[in-house]
């Protein structure tokens, strides 16, 4: 298959950035979006060119790494995955493919593609995390845990933390990720312990990132490689107004 | 009070304070519109120039008015923050976005802030109108004339009946998305809700239409 490709450019930081045309040819429609690239980043380099920086580690939907715009929609076209499992057999042959990084205040960009998503992990340090004390591990059936609510939890678990939502937000909002983090801890006894504080910590976090509001768009949920469901921000909105009664 | 404070600055505070204020502003409407609809008895308007005069003298519905006005200002001031904050969010936009179609028109950005902006503009509009000859006015016509007099004029006529379509798409939104931020949207109740709203963004919008439009062509 051959594409025309219009990709984001920018040197730096403080770099204005602009789109830059190429072309690839002969790619095979089982390649995945990101493997396109690297034979475009070969072509490049045979060049003596820079390549295109973009984002990548596992290479097959766990780790949140991957994240592109394209065509206007985080992680391409197609519903539930993310751009390291897009296929270019997704796109019709000869089209043209408009490759953009997130783009968010709280996600500035590095380079090309590659967006500095640090906010997520002051978010995740504000709060996202459980007490314990090390020692002996306990034995797996000591807490039991109804099975709806194992459930719920672990689909909240699911997210990778890759930015889509935010990349698809109108207003640029984090409220997805965080009520994913909030009620993954929320919903298991563990997490009781820092209830309050976490959700009020954590939303405090994401609004001084410079996260926007949630005007209830969804598109998040339509966009989640993991679709983690809005439920989750109702959960989190419960828990926030939990918070500052029982706090 | 600094607890309140640090509620309303935050963006789940805002938001909250915005979908209580839009609820309360709600139940108004259905106040305002089982008045109202009293313009249709046919009896000259005797019944509803009394419900009028009940409403602008007692003292119970004038320190209800006080709190609807705090819920109005609390709502737009809550809206525009939002929206401000919204846009901030986003200095540098796509070059191609295609929001995924998971939300309904009324849902959208450009929708949701047309209609916001409209429905604000048609609130003062209609409170030039209408509650400020009846409440300051040095002339006091009977309500009933007030309201078949503006109606007669078509260009106020169809302006209101624009601005209830806003209003209308305006709860689209904002009805559901009200019990969304309070947490209270669950699969479980999402029919219920789903139902009420039309109520909201149907059923009251028609009623108030139905207002010029009989004025206007049907008497
Ligand atoms: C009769 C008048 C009005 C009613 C009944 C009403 C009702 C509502 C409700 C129930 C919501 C949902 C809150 C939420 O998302 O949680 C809402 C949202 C909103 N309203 Fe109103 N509203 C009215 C007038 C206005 C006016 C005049 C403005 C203009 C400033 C406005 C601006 C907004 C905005 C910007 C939202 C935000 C939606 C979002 O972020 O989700 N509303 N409204
Ligand atoms: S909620 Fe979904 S889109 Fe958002 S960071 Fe998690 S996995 Fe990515
Ligand atoms: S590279 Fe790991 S999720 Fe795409």
């Amino acid at each position: 298959m051959n594409f025309t490709l219009k990709i984001w450019r920018q040197k730096n930081r403080t770099d204005e950035g602009r789109f830059v045309e190429y072309t690839v040819k002969d790619i095979s429609p089982d390649a995945s979006l990101l493997e396109m690239l690297d034979v475009l980043n070969n072509d490049i380099v045979r060049k003596g060119e820079d390549p295109v920086a973009f984002d990548h580690d596992c290479r097959e939907g766990i780790c949140g790494s991957c994240g592109l715009v394209i065509d206007g929609r985080s992680h391409g076209p197609n519903r539930g995955i993310a751009t390291c499992e897009l296929r270019m057999r997704s796109f019709r042959d000869g089209n043209t493919i408009v490759v953009e990084p997130w783009r968010a205040k709280a996600f500035p960009i590095i380079k090309d593609l590659v967006v500095d998503r640090s906010a997520f992990e002051r978010i995740m340090q504000a709060g996202g995390y459980v007490s314990t004390k090390t020692g002996g591990v306990p034995d797996a059936n000591a807490i039991p845990i109804p099975k709806p609510v194992a459930e719920e939890a672990m689909d909240a678990a699911a997210c990778i933390g890759c930015g889509a939502c935010v990349a698809a937000c109108p207003n640029g909002s984090a409220m997805l990720f965080v009520s994913a983090k909030v009620s993954q801890l929320a919903l298991l006894p563990q997490g009781q312990v820092e209830r309050t504080e976490r959700v009020q910590r954590m939303v405090a976090r994401m609004d001084a990132e410079g996260f926007g509001n949630c005007s209830n768009n969804y598109a998040c949920e339509a966009e989640c490689p993991k679709k983690i469901s809005v439920e989750h921000i109702a959960r989190l909105n419960r828990e926030f107004i939990r918070a500052k009664v029982a706090g | 009070m600094k607890s309140l404070v640090k509620f309303f600055q935050s963006s789940v505070g805002k938001k909250i304070a915005m979908s209580l204020s839009g609820l309360f502003l709600c139940t108004f409407l259905i106040v305002h519109v089982s008045i109202n609809l009293l313009l249709f008895v046919n009896d000259g308007g005797a019944m509803y120039n009394e419900y009028s005069a009940f409403m602008s003298s007692n003292v119970i519905i004038r320190t209800i008015e006080i709190v609807l006005f705090l819920g109005i200002v609390i709502h737009m001031i809550s809206g525009v923050w939002v929206w401000l904050k919204n846009r901030a969010s986003r200095p540098i936009g796509y070059d191609t976005y295609k929001l995924s179609d998971n939300a309904p028109l009324s849902s959208r950005t450009p929708m949701l802030t047309t209609s916001a902006a409209l429905v604000g503009f048609f609130l003062v509009s209609h409170l030039i109108t209408f509650w400020i000859p009846t409440r300051f006015g040095a002339e006091h016509k009977l309500p009933y004339v007030m309201v078949s007099e503006a109606f007669s004029d078509p260009t106020l006529g169809i302006f209101y009946i624009i601005a209830v379509a806003f209003l209308g798409f305006h709860l689209k939104h904002g009805f559901q998305a009200s019990f969304q931020t309070l947490g209270l949207k669950t699969k479980r109740y999402l029919w219920l809700i789903q139902s009420l709203a039309v109520i909201f963004w149907l059923l009251i919008p028609l009623a108030f239409a139905a207002m010029p439009a009989y004025f206007l062509w049907f008497r």
